[in-house]
């Protein structure tokens, strides 16, 4: 630590995030998930909750919109005049979505969320002071503060749920901000024993929480980089580019077929998570 | 009307002002006991706010910031009219600012440091919150200088050390009077420690004048850059409502707006409590109350030039969002902004207005309720109603904790500048007296012509 890191020439660093970049080398983490296939059922967030020791805030809480699900589940009513039980709904799981050029990033004041070299967006709880700017900043308000002292104070464990608490993954105390990880644990374990065989990790070897739980296999995981994973075929079938704000197929005239699309592209977050449009019943 | 009486003695200056430090009216202490009172409330719940955690404050996902944010930036605001009266009005040589830019200043001076406490109060872990500073580490972490708020961190710091310089330095000549006047005891001792030997030498004049002057000059950049700092913590970030280019030069009226409405308000109370009716001259009042004029118009100028380009704008979310501000849950509130910052000024265009203390009182706090409402309609509607619809929440109230610590701000605020107010000469004597004097030289100039020069 020195005055001489703050003469650096650090403009050599500067590049439009993530188009002038350097590929992820050996990996990019990515998803795609399918609404098709979504049934809504809440079990990828029931395995997040298991996974990620996220704090079971209650009723009352969650009512005050404190609740701390990583990855919710967005219901939405379809709009034509039938009334429920008729009225048809659509699904969303919602969960960060790694961007590549992450909103949050750029304005946490100490640093605490940062890009990792495999291209998730990461939290770094030790260091984060509860300032809240990345919430503030995040256009798809997936970060969940520590409202409260949860595994202390609030005992959202009893004594025999401490049992059950992933030994993989910290508890977080109050006033620091939390969310998806794309369950890092597990990345790192299965990087970890690559490594050790000297290969990368192969296709299917990491799942996530989420994706492990969902029982209509929505939800697809892996390394965007590995021309192999199901991941890249279906960026690619699917014709989207993880470094463009509008993609060539939208340009089209009339729209295209295809199913694939990143919510909120135009702002240029750059998401990591692709989603496969619903095919409407009226469509088929 | 004057300005000032010309016949004002010298020692007549001094004994009115050492007077405001020893016997003050009993409104003097109910204020100072209410202010207790309320800064109180705040350390209550701020106690209790850190032992449970933030949720007491009855923030959530999306209103992830609340009134602690907003009170801040009013705060910033008020801080502001400090340094237009005593640096840029000193460097533009009106006179008239010399009875009043002491307390202008002083309350620049605490209301950053109000300020300052609503960045701690707001932060999840406050135990922490040095790693928002630049300080040498060992593991070679610094902050992220990318980030608006640690520009905000390190703006606010050399506003405040700086305001404090000036107020401090302009503030010499006129301990070592007290320490010249003041009978023995602790008071003494300080005023001898504070006044660093200053004995009126010519030497000393000359070196004070130049030391008051540069830093004034310094002062006057830092003000406009402080809340256009502020301003980008807004202005900078991608939310609808807060992506503005009019935000920063927006920021700076509406800071220099409430200070001046601020100053009016203490203008009026320090005039009465300590007597001093002959120096805060309702002429001078009438100088302050036509330049917060002004500053309302440029303020409600460039709201309509902020509404207008979100409207005519293609951005459908800042869209959205004035239309909720409007119509949707914060309407009375927004209208209530508008009400009192654009229309219940247009008051003070009238003459007889301009010198009713009672009208004036009322009105001026009318403005920084105006002012704080608008902090509020900054933040709370953009967290409201943002870009995924699914996280809207328009019902969201900050809880009695957010409102128990900005009423205990105002009781914090309060109590400094009236402790200030007792122990430091809130007028200054040696300006008051060069302004009588110019002004009796200028007298004597006139009557000499009129009786015509020989």
């Amino acid at each position: 630590m020195s005055v001489n890191n703050l003469l650096e020439n650090w403009s050599q660093f500067r590049h439009f995030h993530p188009v002038d970049d350097k590929p992820h080398d050996p990996y990019k983490w990515a998803m795609s998930i399918d609404l098709d296939a979504c049934t809504g059922c809440n079990a990828c967030s029931v395995a997040c909750y298991a996974e990620n020791n996220l704090p079971v805030v209650g009723k009352e809480k969650y009512a005050h919109g404190q609740a701390m699900h990583w990855i919710r589940i967005e219901r939405y009513w379809d709009e034509d005049d039938r009334e429920f039980p008729d009225q048809g709904a659509q699904f969303l799981p919602m969960m960060c979505q790694q961007c590549e050029a992450a909103p949050c990033e750029t304005v946490c004041p100490v640093a605490a969320t940062n890009h990792t070299a495999d291209g998730l967006n990461s939290q770094v709880y030790n260091r984060c002071i509860g300032s809240r700017y990345c919430s503030a900043n995040c256009p798809y308000k997936v970060r969940y503060f520590n409202w409260y002292d949860y595994p202390s104070d609030d005992n959202v464990w009893p004594a025999e749920m401490n049992q059950q608490l992933n030994p993989d993954v910290t508890v977080r105390g109050k006033g620091v901000m939390e969310k998806c990880t794309f369950c890092v644990q597990r990345l790192h374990a299965a990087k970890g024993t690559a490594r050790s065989e000297g290969r990368i990790v192969r296709d299917g070897e990491v799942q996530t929480a989420c994706q492990q739980a969902c029982p209509a296999s929505a939800i697809s995981f892996g390394n965007l980089v590995d021309p192999e994973s199901r991941v890249h075929k279906q960026w690619q079938a699917q014709q989207v580019a993880l470094d463009k704000d509008v993609q060539t197929k939208d340009k089209e005239e009339g729209g295209s077929e295809l199913r694939g699309y990143r919510i909120f592209e135009e702002l240029r977050p750059y998401p990591s998570v692709m989603y496969l449009e619903r095919v409407r019943e009226s469509a088929v | 009307m004057k300005d000032i009486r010309e016949d004002i003695a010298w020692a007549k200056i001094n004994k009115d002002v050492l007077g405001s430090l020893e016997n003050p009216r009993k409104l003097y202490w109910v204020i100072l006991f209410c202010a207790f009172a309320a800064f109180g409330v705040g350390i209550g719940c701020e106690v209790y706010q850190y032992q449970t955690g933030l949720g007491v404050a009855n923030l959530n996902n999306p209103h992830a910031w609340g009134l602690y944010i907003s009170t801040f930036i009013f705060w910033i605001g008020m801080s502001h009219s400090g340094t237009l009266l005593s640096a840029i009005l000193h460097l533009m040589h009106a006179d008239w600012r010399k009875p009043i830019y002491r307390f202008a200043e002083a309350m620049t001076t605490f209301s950053l440091m109000t300020a300052g406490l609503f960045v701690m109060v707001h932060i999840g872990r406050l135990w922490q919150f040095y790693y928002s500073l630049p300080y040498p580490d060992e593991r070679g972490i610094w902050p992220n200088f990318q980030s608006p708020l640690l520009w905000d961190a390190m703006a606010i710091f050399t506003y405040l050390s700086s305001s404090i310089l000036f107020l401090y330095v302009g503030m010499i000549p006129d301990l070592a009077i007290c320490r010249d006047n003041m009978h023995e005891g602790w008071r003494k001792k300080l005023y001898t420690l504070l006044s660093l030997g200053w004995e009126g030498t010519d030497r000393q004049w000359r070196n004070f004048r130049v030391t008051y002057l540069t830093i004034a000059c310094f002062l006057i950049p830092l003000a406009v850059s402080v809340h256009s700092i502020v301003a980008a913590d807004f202005a900078m970030s991608q939310q609808p409502g807060w992506h503005v280019t009019s935000f920063p030069p927006y920021f700076v009226a509406g800071a220099l707006y409430s200070g001046c409405s601020g100053i009016i308000t203490l203008f009026i109370i320090l005039r009465y409590v300590f007597k001093f009716e002959e120096y805060m001259t309702l002429s001078i009042l009438k100088k302050i109350v036509r330049l917060t004029f002004a500053i309302a118009m440029v303020w409600t100028y460039l709201n309509a030039v902020e509404f207008a380009s979100v409207w005519y704008s293609s951005d459908q979310a800042s869209k959205d969002i004035l239309i909720q501000k409007a119509t949707g849950t914060y309407a009375p509130f927004w209208w209530g902004m508008i009400f009192c910052g654009s229309i219940v000024p247009l008051t003070l265009a009238f003459k007889r207005a301009q010198t009713s203390i009672p009208m004036l009182f009322a009105v001026s706090l009318l403005l920084n309720l105006g002012m704080w409402l608008e902090r509020w309609m900054i933040i709370a509607p953009t967290f409201s109603h943002g870009y995924y619809p699914w996280t809207w929440d328009h019902d969201q109230w900050p809880s009695l904790v957010q409102w128990g610590m900005v009423f205990g701000s105002f009781g914090w605020f309060t109590m400094l500048f009236m402790v200030f107010c007792k122990v430091f000469p809130s007028v200054s004597m040696y300006e008051v007296k060069e302004m009588v004097y110019h002004r009796s030289l200028h007298l004597k100039k006139s009557e000499t012509a009129e009786q015509g020069a020989p």
